[in-house]
Formats: C-alpha cells, structure tokens, sequence
C-alpha cells in the first residue's frame, strides 16, 4: 500500500491557469519524499488537493488506499500538513491553537493537552504557550504550525516550505525533529526551495516544472546522474578573457573569479596542470552550489533529462 | 468513531466561538446593552409615554419583545458573519477544511456559536427591559422556541454573507442595507395594523415581521400574524439557508480553490 497515490491529476483554475497537467507519481509508506520546482510549477496547488484544501478538476488521489475526493473525511484523518502560508489564528495562543485543532480531529481534551505540550516542549514553544501567536517571531509561528500538524499524529505529514524565512540554527533544529518523526514510522513528503534541505533529507525525489513532473527517482540515482561539476576559483593575478582549455568550459564572473565547470571523469589534477600551463594561479576554490541544485537548474532551465 | 469524532469536532467549535464570544466581550455582549437602554428610555419612555396604548398594552410592554428579538437577530448574523469571515480572511479556516469533520458539523459548531451570542445578547436585553416594563410571559415554549429558531436562521444567513464575502465592507454591506430596514419595518416598534391597508399587504413579504409578532405573541399574547404562519415562514427560511451552507460548503465556494 502507498501512503500517496496521485493518478493523471489535473487541475484548471478558473482564470484559465492550467496548474497540473495530469501529474502521476506514488510515494511509498514511510519515505521521506521531496516535491521540488521553480514558483509556480504547481507543487503547492498538488498539495492543496492532496489535503483537499483545492478541488482537482479531474484524476484520482489516494492516501493510504483512501480517495480523497470520494472518501475525504477519512482520508484527511491521515494527513497533517504544514502549509507555506502562516494559517491560524494569531490572536490565539499556541496551546489553544493546537488543543482546538486536536479537537477537529475527534481526540479529547485531555489527550489534546498531553500531546501539545509534548510537541510544543519538543519544538522549543512550551515557555509560549500562553502568548498570543501574533507576537512569535517567523520562526515560532513555523514551529507552531508543524506542532500542530503533529496533534492528530498523522500517518502522512506534508510539509509546504516549513522552513522558509528561518534561520539556519533553527532550521536544523526543525530537520531532526522532522527526521525523528520519518524514523518513527510517518511519511514525510517536503516541498522546499532549499536544495540543500532536500537533498540532506529525503530518499525520493519528483522535480514539477509547468504542472509536469519531468523527474522521479529516488536521490542518490538523481544526484549519481550529474556528470558535471562547477568549481569557482579565486585567481592571484586579474584576468582579461576566461581561459580556452579543451574538455573544460570557463566562464569569467569578474577579474579575480572564475568558474570551471568539467566532466565528473576529469580530475582536479587535470584543472590545475591546465590552468598552471596556461599561466593562472589559483589562490582558493569552492563548489560553486551543491550537486542538486546544480541538478535541478539543468533541469528545470534548460529541460535536459537525465 | 465517527460519531465520536464530530462530537468533539462540534464541541471544539462551540467552545472556541463561546471563548471568542467572551473574550471581546465588550464588543460582542456591551454595545447591544447600550443600544437596547437608549431605546427602552427614548422610544420607550420619553416618546412612548405619549404615544400611549398599543396591542393593548402600554408602549413600553409593546415594544419589549421587537427590541430583545432585534437584538438577538443582530448578535447571531454578526457573530457567524464575522467570525466565519474573519476565519476566511485569516485562513484559519483551512485548519477545519483539512480535518475530517464534515460540512455540516462545521455549519452545526458555528450556527451554536452564534446562537450562544444571540442569546447571551437576548438574555441581557432582557434583563434591561425589566428595569421599564412589567411583562408576564404569556407562552413560554413559543416564546423560546421561536427565538431560537430565528437566532439559527440568521446565523445561516450570516454564514451566506461571509462564504460570499471578498473584504470587510462585504459584510457590513448586508446589515447596513438588508437587515436594518427589515428589522425597523418588521414591527419592533408598532403594530401592522395601524398602516395603511397597501403598507400592511407590503409588510408581509417582510420574514421579520413574523419573527417579531411570533416573539410578542409568546410574551405578550398577542401578534399581527398568525402563530402557525410565524412559525412556517421561520422553518422555511431555516431549511433554504441550511441547504444553501450545506451546498455552498460543499463546494467549497470562497474557500477551496
């Protein structure tokens, strides 16, 4: 059984915007899946029908072998989501706001009480439970809503850019909690636009680009796939042209920085015995962005496939 | 299970709408109060002190059941209206689209809500008009049963209002130029029969009309409609707007894309 079965879903808006144009993909029970895209593919509008937050003008989406069109009640049982919009009430306070959500659930108040505060405690919002929402800081109001999408302790959490605007400390505070939960048995499926945080993460991979999926692997094949890679060197002497090395391309940024990008067979010996012959000398180098971002500009950019 | 599931589902609404209720206390439950004394002292007592007998019973009595239910049928159409909106425009709503609750505990949780305000702000308005007028409930049932059935119909409408409703000046626009009129020409504060024959034919195409007399008659005994009609025209009202939540939270108008 899958935890995600999305079946030539397609979704019209009512402007005319054609947001999914009969997407198809299955995430395993228990994966850590990614959704990644530039703004707009129509990540956030598949995950608005997977939780039933937008209706699909056609196709068939399951969780757990539920239908969410036919059977929503049910299926929403086993979902919680954190969405990339702040959505509750910031006039409440955390602990309201997680024990009433608890309550739309069916889970009684005390139950309600006992794990709000084990998840506030486990996110760092317990001594906040009694301010009013408005007054947290981003990073507060995100942990909120990933508590409270944690209250029904779903069987599916979907995550819609949980850690946007956060700062890097408390971003990788959020990556071992969310961690913590996939290791305990729930699904996780992330949509982020920090690369980094997907590939750090998840098994699973689907790259949506114009309402398509244009690639669906799983991680380590993806990232196996990337034949090249992009260096960015800081030169000692100011350069006029980018270099001409066969096998190799150059593309000057400024007069002290270069970026060479070379096959995965080509060794690093091999750049600087050319760059040497050539007469640059090199003072450092860095990767110029990590391999998935890499991956996923080819892709998205250029409509490569892998 | 599921049973129990929209039992506590229901109760979280309620109470969180009765927390709402009570925590703007000075906006939901305050301002009606005041309102309601300038009319018991003005209309009431100043200028109903000249007016003289009406229905049978001195203005003051007369006019007692039009103001409680004029306010009753206010508190319960704001509350729903700005609650249900405010929860749009915030979109906390989300949180209840994305649970399991169905569309009618959801309408259910929220129509108790806004009955609970109604009441509160009747149950006041109440208490005040003891301080002018002597009144000896005549039919307690009808009485009760009729303000909660008129309580529940304009909360549904305000439920309409707000799922229909783009910006805060979409849901002013309603009361301001719908209720208002209705509620000062539904009889609050004089008895149909004292209108020209036409005025009095016009009048009942006004459903408030038979709120206002179907409340009078169960405190005062006596009303310018027929109790069976009051009553029919109330229950009409209530299944047409509960279809019509039903449908429109089914669809998921204004809320789902």
């Amino acid at each position: 059984m899958y935890a995600l079965e999305v079946t030539n879903l397609k979704k019209t808006y009512a402007n005319g915007v054609e947001a999914l144009k009969g997407i198809s993909l299955n995430v395993a029970e228990g994966d850590f899946f990614a959704f990644l895209g530039p703004n707009g593919a129509g990540k956030s509008t598949l995950i608005g029908i997977i939780s039933s937050l937008v209706n699909s003008s056609s196709g068939e989406v399951k969780v757990f072998d539920t239908s969410v069109q036919q059977q929503r009640s049910e299926a929403m049982s086993y979902i919680g989501l954190v969405p990339q919009e702040l959505n509750f009430n910031q006039f409440e306070k955390p602990l309201e706001i997680i024990v009433n959500q608890a309550g739309y659930y069916g889970i009684d108040r005390q139950t309600a009480l006992q794990r709000a505060e084990k998840y506030l405690r486990q996110l760092q919002l317990w001594d906040k439970r009694d301010v009013i929402s408005r007054a947290l800081s981003g990073g507060m109001k995100r942990r909120l809503m990933i508590a409270r999408a944690m209250v029904n302790e779903p069987r599916l959490l979907i995550l819609d850019e949980p850690t946007a605007g956060v700062d890097i400390e408390i971003r990788r505070t959020m990556w071992e909690f969310i961690r913590e939960i996939n290791e305990n048995g729930t699904t996780v499926i992330l949509t982020t636009h920090y690369l980094e945080e997907a590939e750090e993460l998840c098994r699973n991979i689907a790259i949506i680009d114009h309402g398509e999926i244009i690639q669906n692997t799983d991680m380590k094949s993806l990232l196996g796939s990337l034949d090249i890679e992009t260096f960015v060197l800081d030169v000692s002497e100011p350069l006029l042209l980018a270099p001409q090395i066969e096998g190799m391309e150059f593309h000057l940024r400024d007069q002290y920085t270069l970026e060479a990008s070379l096959p995965k067979q080509k060794s690093l010996n091999t750049l600087f015995a050319s760059l040497s012959d050539a007469g640059i000398r090199v003072r450092s180098m860095r990767n110029k962005s990590n391999r998935l971002e890499e991956l996923f500009l080819r892709l998205v950019d250029k409509g490569e496939t892998v | 299970m599921n049973a129990q599931v929209n039992w506590i589902g229901y109760k979280t609404i309620v109470r969180k709408e009765v927390v709402r209720i009570l925590r703007i206390w000075a906006q939901t439950v305050v301002p009606p109060a005041i309102t309601m004394t300038l009319y018991f002292i003005i209309f009431g007592n100043l200028i109903g002190r000249r007016i003289g007998d009406m229905g049978g019973f001195d203005y003051m009595q007369f006019i007692v059941p039009g103001l409680i239910m004029m306010s009753v049928i206010t508190s319960s159409y704001g509350n729903m209206v700005s609650s249900f909106f405010g929860a749009k425009f915030g979109r906390h709503i989300e949180e209840l689209l994305i649970s399991p609750l169905p569309n009618w505990v959801i309408l259910a949780g929220y129509v108790t809500g806004a009955l609970a305000r109604g009441m509160m702000v009747g149950s006041v308005v109440m208490v005040i008009s003891l301080f002018f007028a002597r009144v000896e409930v005549q039919h307690p049932f009808i009485m009760v049963s009729v303000l909660l059935l008129t309580s529940v119909v304009f909360a549904m409408a305000g439920m309409v209002n707000a799922i229909f409703a783009n910006k805060f000046d979409d849901i002013a626009i309603v009361p301001t130029f719908i209720l208002t009129p209705l509620t000062y020409l539904g009889g609050v504060f004089y008895s149909i029969s004292l209108l020209p024959e036409f005025w009095q034919r016009v009048s009942a195409f006004n459903p408030i009309l038979y709120m206002v007399n179907g409340f009078r008659y169960g405190i005062l005994g006596v009303s310018d409609v027929p109790i069976g009609w009051a009553y029919a025209i109330i229950i009409f009202f209530g299944v047409v707007l509960a279809s019509l939540c039903l449908y429109l939270l089914h669809r998921g108008i204004g809320m789902r894309a």
